[in-house]
């Protein structure tokens, strides 16, 4: 236990800071989970498998020479049609079924990602450098690489245009009324199965946006991610589905949470701190329900 | 009756006798006979859990690494400075004896038990009020959790993994270390096959079965559904701190992430054996162990490096395509042989309405 932070306040502007705008990349994340549980009704535990894959295609684009930041365009093209290929093969067939089937079916895919990234990319941690430098503040007492305002730039961008698309295009419009009623959609012309394989599309897609923000600002490992799956189910259920403002503020609530508790507690303990986390929010909602005889649903 | 009573005799009594003579008939392939029965007793309990109570819980593995911890935290402990130990080669300074090895062990898998239990008394309270999928990410939660915390904690090894006490080298006899393992996981096995085939027939399974079914009527019903929640995490969780205490002793080596809470392989594995041979069945579980561990042994060598690919794949393609498993394919298949009575009229009639 280290509690330095306490006596430095200039540590806790720079924890505050990383936080936020970590919290912003990982509320990318939560959207697309939030995007396809409101959806399909499906948990997707491959979610962060998904994002360490978009991070390898920016990765690879850096080392043919390209700058990683053209990954943020690259790499949600390519996913999209990697989520679209995930949900002709498997998604399909376990939408309409009990959850848990859906969990363990994604846990399945997520175990053949990592293994297959861990083959075509090799088991060492990789990093893209984008080399944007850093920008001191506060007379250079905290340091911040540029490489993350640049990423939750590109993920407000992205959030941005993905909320005014939804609003206004017509797959949106067709998408969220698959997520109100299914049924009804399908009756009044929606082809809901294009609309499901969209939606997954688009989760995938968003997916790899994050994972190329990752790819300059964090590192990629092929086992990672599970946490970032993790995260995400976390930033949903606190937000609830639907609901991108909240989704954002409780990303940047977990952004915080963690790099306090990685100064806090110790860096062998963040990925620790951040499962228990979910148990204790988990845990937290289920006694405020019970309250009222009712329990998460 | 009495005519099946005694085909069951002779079913029970065959498979005990082939139990025990199995280390001896095979006895190059004992490590993985050991590892048979802990995977049938790790499946059977969570049957208890995912199958019949409707709770699917990836949480075990805490149990599970628990019990593993314990047992060799005790060995080690009862007689030498646990600190020292696992600090760098504690097993080369400090050799245990042949008796005290043997106590530190009885001792280590009695509170290995008795641990898990209490601990899933303690905190089933809390989570089991989940529900459904929720219940399922947050033991998954629980389970990486402990993996991630137990690497950090330093007298338990922390990163660098733990060495379990060696076998007595008094005891000149090669084989003996492999037949111990052996005959403990098998009386394991045995004891917990008992347990939930009493379970089976008693009152306790139904009620589990109406928490499955509709844990809201069951409520209504009178039935206090926490309650027999708790007690049924707790038999679980009994039974697979021992399984984690024989494997410890068995691997030798006890790491966080890799050995202990290993949920990548070893908390899927359970749900997946259960899964395959049909959950909320009392033979489900075991020939679902067996099939895949015969599965995993025969085709590992063959595809190494593709494990786990293969894995991956045979998970969707269990959960996709047999989410009833192989038994219960065969209820589908020769329902008569379950005790189920079809009523042909019905049948005919539900026919007509396609």
């Amino acid at each position: 236990m280290d509690f330095l932070i306490f006596k430095a306040p200039m540590l806790m502007v720079q924890a505050s800071l990383d936080g936020i705008l970590l919290g912003i990349l990982f509320a990318l994340i939560a959207y697309g989970m939030a995007l396809q549980w409101g959806v399909m009704n499906i948990i997707n535990i491959a979610q962060g498998d998904l994002v360490i894959l978009g991070g390898y295609i920016a990765y690879t684009i850096y080392l043919w020479g390209i700058h990683p930041a053209w990954g943020v365009i690259i790499s949600p093209i390519i996913m999209f049609f990697v989520g679209w290929g995930l949900y002709k093969l498997v998604i399909n067939k376990v939408v309409d079924r009990d959850l848990f089937i859906s969990i363990l079916a994604t846990f399945g895919i997520a175990i053949v990602f990592q293994q297959l990234m861990n083959f075509i990319f090799g088991a060492d941690v990789v990093v893209a450098q984008s080399e944007y430098g850093t920008t001191m503040l506060f007379d250079n007492s905290v340091t911040l690489p540029n490489s993350k305002i640049f990423s939750a730039f590109i993920s407000v961008l992205y959030a941005v245009a993905l909320v005014i698309y939804m609003k206004k295009s017509r797959l949106g419009r067709a998408i969220r009324a698959t997520a109100q009623n299914a049924r009804a959609a399908k009756i009044l012309g929606v082809d809901t199965e294009k609309v499901y394989a969209a939606t997954f599309g688009i989760n995938a897609a968003l997916c790899g946006i994050a994972g190329a923000l990752i790819s300059i600002t964090l590192t990629l490992h092929p086992y990672v991610g599970l946490p970032y799956t993790v995260r995400s189910f976390m930033i949903v259920i606190v937000a609830g589905l639907g609901n991108l403002p909240a989704v954002a503020v409780s990303g940047m609530g977990l952004g915080l949470f963690e790099e306090f508790a990685d100064y806090i507690l110790g860096t062998e303990f963040r990925i620790g701190a951040v499962f228990l986390l979910l148990v204790l929010i988990l845990v937290y909602r289920r006694f405020k329900l019970s309250k009222k005889r009712e329990y998460l649903k | 009756m009495e005519k099946v009573k005694q085909k069951d005799l002779i079913l029970y009594s065959g498979l005990i006798i082939l139990g025990l003579a199995a280390p001896y008939l095979f006895s190059a392939f004992k490590v993985q006979l050991t590892y048979l029965c802990v995977l049938i007793v790790l499946a059977m309990t969570w049957n208890l859990q995912g199958g019949e109570m409707g709770y699917n819980t990836f949480g075990n593995i805490l149990f599970y690494g628990l019990g593993m911890y314990l047992t060799a935290s005790v060995q080690v402990g009862m007689f030498f400075p646990l600190a020292e130990w696992t600090e760098s080669g504690g097993e080369k300074t400090f050799v245990h004896t042949t008796a005290q090895y043997f106590q530190g062990i009885g001792v280590g898998l009695l509170v290995s038990a008795i641990i898990p239990a209490i601990i899933a008394g303690a905190i089933g309270y809390a989570i089991l009020g989940l529900r459904g999928h929720y219940f399922a990410i947050c033991t998954l939660g629980l389970g990486i959790a402990a993996g991630e915390i137990a690497g950090g904690i330093e007298i338990i090894g922390a990163g660098q993994g733990f060495t379990t006490p060696p076998f007595p080298a008094e005891i000149v006899d090669t084989e003996a270390r492999g037949k111990f393992f052996y005959f403990l996981s098998f009386a394991l096995l045995v004891g917990t096959f008992i347990f939930v085939k009493y379970i089976y027939g008693s009152r306790f399974r139904l009620i589990l079965n109406a928490i499955r079914d509709n844990e809201d009527k069951a409520e209504a019903m009178g039935i206090q559904t926490m309650k027999y929640k708790i007690v049924g995490w707790m038999c679980s969780a009994f039974f697979c701190g021992l399984a984690g205490g024989i494997m410890g002793g068995l691997i030798g080596y006890i790491d966080s992430t890799d050995v202990a809470f290993d949920g990548r392989e070893m908390g899927v594995f359970m749900v997946l054996m259960a899964i395959l041979g049909g959950k909320g069945t009392l033979w489900g579980p075991v020939i679902g162990a067996t099939l895949f561990h015969f599965f995993k042994e025969g085709l590992w060598t063959l595809i190494l490096g593709w494990q786990y690919v293969a894995l991956g794949i045979l998970i969707v393609v269990i959960v996709v395509y047999f989410p009833e498993g192989l038994m219960g394919w065969l209820r589908e298949k020769y329902p008569e042989r379950f005790g189920e009575v079809i009523d042909e009229k019905d049948r005919k009639a539900q026919v007509e309405l396609k």
